[in-house]
Order: structure tokens, then C-alpha cells, then sequence
């Protein structure tokens, strides 16, 4: 226990002192939501209701939030460390791999808790949002978001051969998810073709359940088959992972 | 030197990349306390013997013991004793240099000083510096410095001043002898020749996966017996290589005295080092990539 809280602090300080990820991870949901929380104003109907704006580009941004830091965030972490040997290093000392990963996956958590807490704030203050009634399902949500996505994230790191190419091909995958899913407003306009990719998309499922327990105010288990997809693609991360994880680089 | 237990032992090794053979039995034992070279040209075998004894790859065949366990399934105990120097391997940029040795000494359970370790591999003065800024010669450093940090009575270093200036090469084999002086257990893989010779107690020369000559340095050279006998003869420069040189010797010399002549230049050499081992690596094509 004591080793896992050691490694976590190593890896919250190398997180905060790299300056693309405080930037790239943290900062951007941030920063669309000022975005598009400055353009859209009043109300977005959303199953039928009008909702305040500034409420539904949050639960968005959120959603964008957990793919960003969980999948792409975790993603770049793990395939530089592996191409530049320190993985490799790692496993010939005693620290146990399950240690290391639980500290990596808890640093990951840890961000986006506090990234989901800078939203609500900024939503409070600048953007009319509403604090979530139901806080246990909204903390909730976190945990489920960031186990989905980051599942999701070891799967890709185990599947991406390059540091080079990481941040590429994660942001290739995020951005355009996160679009289709309805992050950056609703996709009840978008094409038919759009909207069925959509509706294969992890995220949208996501943004189901956020919506439903941060606007709807429901429990998080109110929507079965949302959570059910959500954790298929958490789980099918995690199949190819096991199947495909390595610690050595990739040898030329 | 006394009988000392083996700190490792490597009976008939064998290892297959995709059907092509890296290690066609290799068999060698590392007394404690000595510095041991494995000395081979690249592709050689070097790496994939040391990884099967780090623990990072499976061997196909033989039998393996490092300080009493087997490395295909190593316990704790094992990864706390030992400390690895690999060819490759970044550690975190964004670090100092005592964070890094503070965030691995955390994985051990009887730690070094990090402060001394830090001064011990001559980082003292970059303690607080982060890693990014560091020189080649100086993560080489940290790399090992990260290594001892759990003070490991085996120490792993592979390669470990390939790519390095001379005077940063001299500085390096100042630490190996240091290390040996603490009483660790030192496998170092070189291509260097020289690096065996100033380094090693003892050194296995490694060539397309088995073990050509095992022995000190010292008796790598006595093994061969051949001597070359040079001389001038109008001019040119001729060599002659043989097992027994007085015999040789003795008709040049006769006929040379009859004639009334003069073997110029006259010499006799025994074999240096370097001779031996580029006899005993030149002449078959290495077998796979390392």
C-alpha cells in the first residue's frame, strides 16, 4: 500500500510538470467549454426538454474530459514509457507490475476528478450551470468514465507501436468521437450516417448516463443498457490488453 | 582467489529467435565478488544471455541460477539483490536526478542512501537537475546510480559505455572498479576488447551463440600458442605465423647466417589479446541481430 501511494505521488508530479499534459489533458475540456459555452446560449433540448446550455456543454465537456484524460492521456503514458525502455527497467525490480499500473490508473483518476471538479466550478461561475443533485452518482460517474476509458487506453497503448505517433493517433480518435458522441453540442442535426456511427460510440453511451445523473438528477444505474455498452468497450480494452500488453519496446 | 560460491550459474544454454539459434548452449559461472565480461562482437549472443538472466526472457533450454533462483520465475527476493544497466532504457525526463533515485530507492526494502548513491556515480553536483538536461555520458550515470540504489549484491551492465568519449569511458571503468571493491557481483557485456582486458577477472569470449574462450585475460592469451616472427626481406615486410617458433626460427636464422645475410627487422611477438579474439570472432558471420 505504502509503495502504491509512493509510486502515485511520483506519478501526480510528473504529471503536473510535464507541460503537454497539464495543457493537452487538463486544460482543454477547460478550455472548450469557455469555447463553446461563450458561443451557444440559452437553451438545448435534449430528449424533448429544454436545458440550460451552459448544463449540457458541461456534462459534454465532461464526457470529452474522461476520454481525454483516461484513453489518450494514459495511452501517450504508457507507449513513451514503454519505447523509451523505462518499463523494461521497471520490471526488474521488485516493484509488482499490479502496483505499478494501479498507481498509474489512480494518478489517472486523480486528474480527472479534478478536472470534472474545475468544470463544475467554472460552470457554477461563469455559465449558469447547476451543481449535480445526485453527487454520489456524479462521483460515481467519474470512476465508471475514467475505468471505461482508461481500459480503453491500455488497449490502444498495447496496440500503438510508436512514441512518435502516439499523441496522433489518440487525438485522431478522441476529437472525432467526441464530435459524434455529442460533446460540443447535440448531434440531432448531423447526418444519418454521423449519428450511427455515433451510436456506436462508447462516449455517446457515456454521455447517457452523465446526462441522466447530472441533468436528469437519476440514479447512475437508472439507464442498464448505457451502462452495459460502457463497460463492453471498457472491457474490450482490457481483452486486448491482456492479450497484447507488453513491457519490452518493440524491437526494430 | 579463494573458492567463492557462484553468483551465477549457466549450464548449456539455448535460445531460438523464429527457428534461428542465438544461443547454442552457452555454459559459464560468475564467482561472487569478481567482474565477469561477456566479450563478443554485435549479435553475438551478449544481450539475449543477459536478458534470460535478468529475468526478461524465456530460455528454451539449459540451466539457469542467479544468486540461487531461477530468473524464468523470479521472487522478490531476487529483484531486490540485483540491480540492471540496459542498453537502452530513458528514465523520466521531467525528473531530478535524486527524484528518480528517491522513486526507485521507494521499490526496495533496504534502500541506500540516495545522497551517497547520487555521489557515489558522480552526480552530486546534478542532483537537482532534471533529467532532460543531462548529458549522454551523465544518464549513463544515472542509469546506473538508479541501479544501485536498492544495493544489489549483482549488478547487470550491458554495454555500458558503448558510444562514449574516451575520458568519459576512463571515468566509467573508475566506477566498475569501485563497484568491484564494494564486493559486487559485476556481468558486464562489452564489444571492447580493451574494456574486458582493463575490467574483467575474467572474461568468456562469445561468438554465434557459444562460448569460444573462457578464462583471465592472461590466459586468453596463453592459450594460443602461436607466435608471429617478422622480418625484412628486400625491403618487404614478412610474417610468419607458427606454433613453434624456435624451430622456425632456427632455420631462418641458419640459412640467413650461411647466406651472410641479415633478417632485418627481426622480431618475434606473442599474440596481444586483441589478436586472440579477433581470431577467435573473425571468422564466421554473426549469427542473429542483437
Amino acid at each position: 500500500m505504502s509503495v502504491l501511494l509512493h509510486q502515485l505521488a511520483f506519478e501526480q508530479r510528473i504529471f503536473w510538470r510535464s507541460r503537454e499534459a497539464a495543457v493537452f489533458i487538463f486544460i482543454f475540456p477547460l478550455l472548450l467549454y469557455s469555447l463553446l459555452g461563450s458561443v451557444y446560449s440559452d437553451e438545448i433540448e435534449l430528449d424533448g426538454e429544454l436545458v440550460p446550455s451552459g448544463e449540457v456543454l458541461l456534462a459534454g465537456l465532461y464526457g470529452y474530459g474522461a476520454a481525454n484524460t483516461a484513453f489518450a492521456g494514459l495511452a501517450i503514458i504508457l507507449v513513451t514509457r514503454r519505447e523509451a525502455g523505462f518499463l523494461k527497467r521497471l520490471r526488474s525490480t521488485p516493484l509488482p507490475p499490479a502496483t505499478y499500473i494501479a498507481a498509474v490508473l489512480g494518478s489517472t483518476l486523480v486528474v480527472f476528478a479534478l478536472q470534472s471538479a474545475a468544470l463544475l466550478a467554472l460552470g457554477a461561475f461563469v455559465f449558469d450551470a447547476g451543481m449535480p443533485e445526485n453527487w454520489l452518482g456524479f462521483a460515481g460517474s467519474v470512476v465508471l468514465g475514467a475505468a471505461c476509458f482508461a481500459g480503453l487506453g491500455i488497449g490502444a497503448a498495447s496496440l500503438i507501436r510508436s512514441a512518435e505517433g502516439v499523441s496522433a493517433v489518440v487525438n485522431v480518435i478522441v476529437l472525432p468521437m467526441a464530435f459524434l458522441s455529442g460533446s460540443f453540442g447535440p448531434t440531432r442535426d448531423y447526418p444519418a450516417f454521423l449519428e450511427a456511427i455515433g451510436d456506436v460510440l462508447p462516449l455517446t453511451y457515456f454521455l447517457d448516463i452523465v446526462n441522466g445523473v447530472y441533468i436528469g438528477g437519476d440514479s447512475l444505474f437508472a439507464d442498464w443498457a448505457a451502462l452495459a455498452v460502457v463497460a463492453a468497450w471498457g472491457l474490450v480494452g482490457l481483452a486486448v490488453a491482456v492479450r497484447r500488453f507488453s513491457w519490452m519496446p518493440r524491437e526494430r | 582467489m579463494p573458492d567463492m560460491p557462484s553468483a551465477i550459474v549457466v549450464r548449456d544454454l539455448r535460445k531460438s529467435y523464429d527457428g534461428i539459434e542465438a544461443l547454442r548452449g552457452v555454459s559459464f559461472e560468475v564467482r561472487a565478488g569478481e567482474v565477469f565480461g561477456l566479450l563478443g562482437p554485435n549479435g553475438a549472443g551478449k544481450t539475449t544471455t543477459v536478458e534470460i538472466l535478468e529475468g526478461y526472457r524465456p530460455r528454451d533450454g539449459g540451466d539457469v541460477s542467479v544468486l540461487g533462483h531461477d530468473p524464468a520465475s523470479p521472487p522478490r527476493a531476487l529483484r531486490e539483490r540485483i540491480g540492471v544497466v540496459l542498453q537502452h532504457s530513458d528514465l523520466n525526463p521531467l525528473l531530478t536526478v535524486g527524484e528518480v533515485h528517491r522513486m526507485f530507492a521507494g521499490y526496495y526494502e533496504r534502500p541506500r542512501n540516495v545522497d551517497e548513491v547520487v555521489a557515489l556515480v558522480g552526480l552530486a553536483e546534478k542532483g537537482d537537475a532534471r533529467v532532460k538536461t543531462l548529458s549522454g555520458g551523465q544518464k549513463r550515470r544515472l542509469d546506473l546510480g538508479v541501479a544501485l540504489v536498492g544495493d544489489p549484491d549483482l549488478v547487470f551492465l550491458d554495454e555500458p559505455t558503448t558510444g562514449f568519449d574516451p575520458a568519459a569511458r576512463r571515468s566509467a571503468w573508475d566506477l566498475v572498479r569501485s563497484l568491484r571493491s564494494l564486493g559486487k557481483t559485476i556481468l558486464l557485456t562489452t564489444h571492447y576488447l580493451d574494456e574486458a582486458q582493463q575490467l574483467a577477472d575474467r572474461v568468456a569470449v562469445i561468438r554465434s551463440g557459444r562460448i569460444v574462450s573462457l578464462g583471465t585475460p592472461a590466459e586468453l592469451i596463453g592459450e594460443t600458442r602461436k607466435a608471429e616472427i617478422r622480418f625484412r626481406r628486400n625491403g618487404e615486410v614478412v610474417v610468419l605465423e607458427t606454433d613453434e617458433p624456435t624451430r622456425v626460427l632456427h632455420e631462418l636464422t641458419a640459412e640467413a647466417v650461411a647466406a651472410g645475410a641479415e633478417l632485418e627487422h627481426l622480431e618475434v611477438r606473442r599474440p596481444s589479446l586483441e589478436d586472440v579474439y579477433l581470431e577467435l570472432v573473425d571468422d564466421e558471420p554473426a549469427a542473429v541481430e542483437e
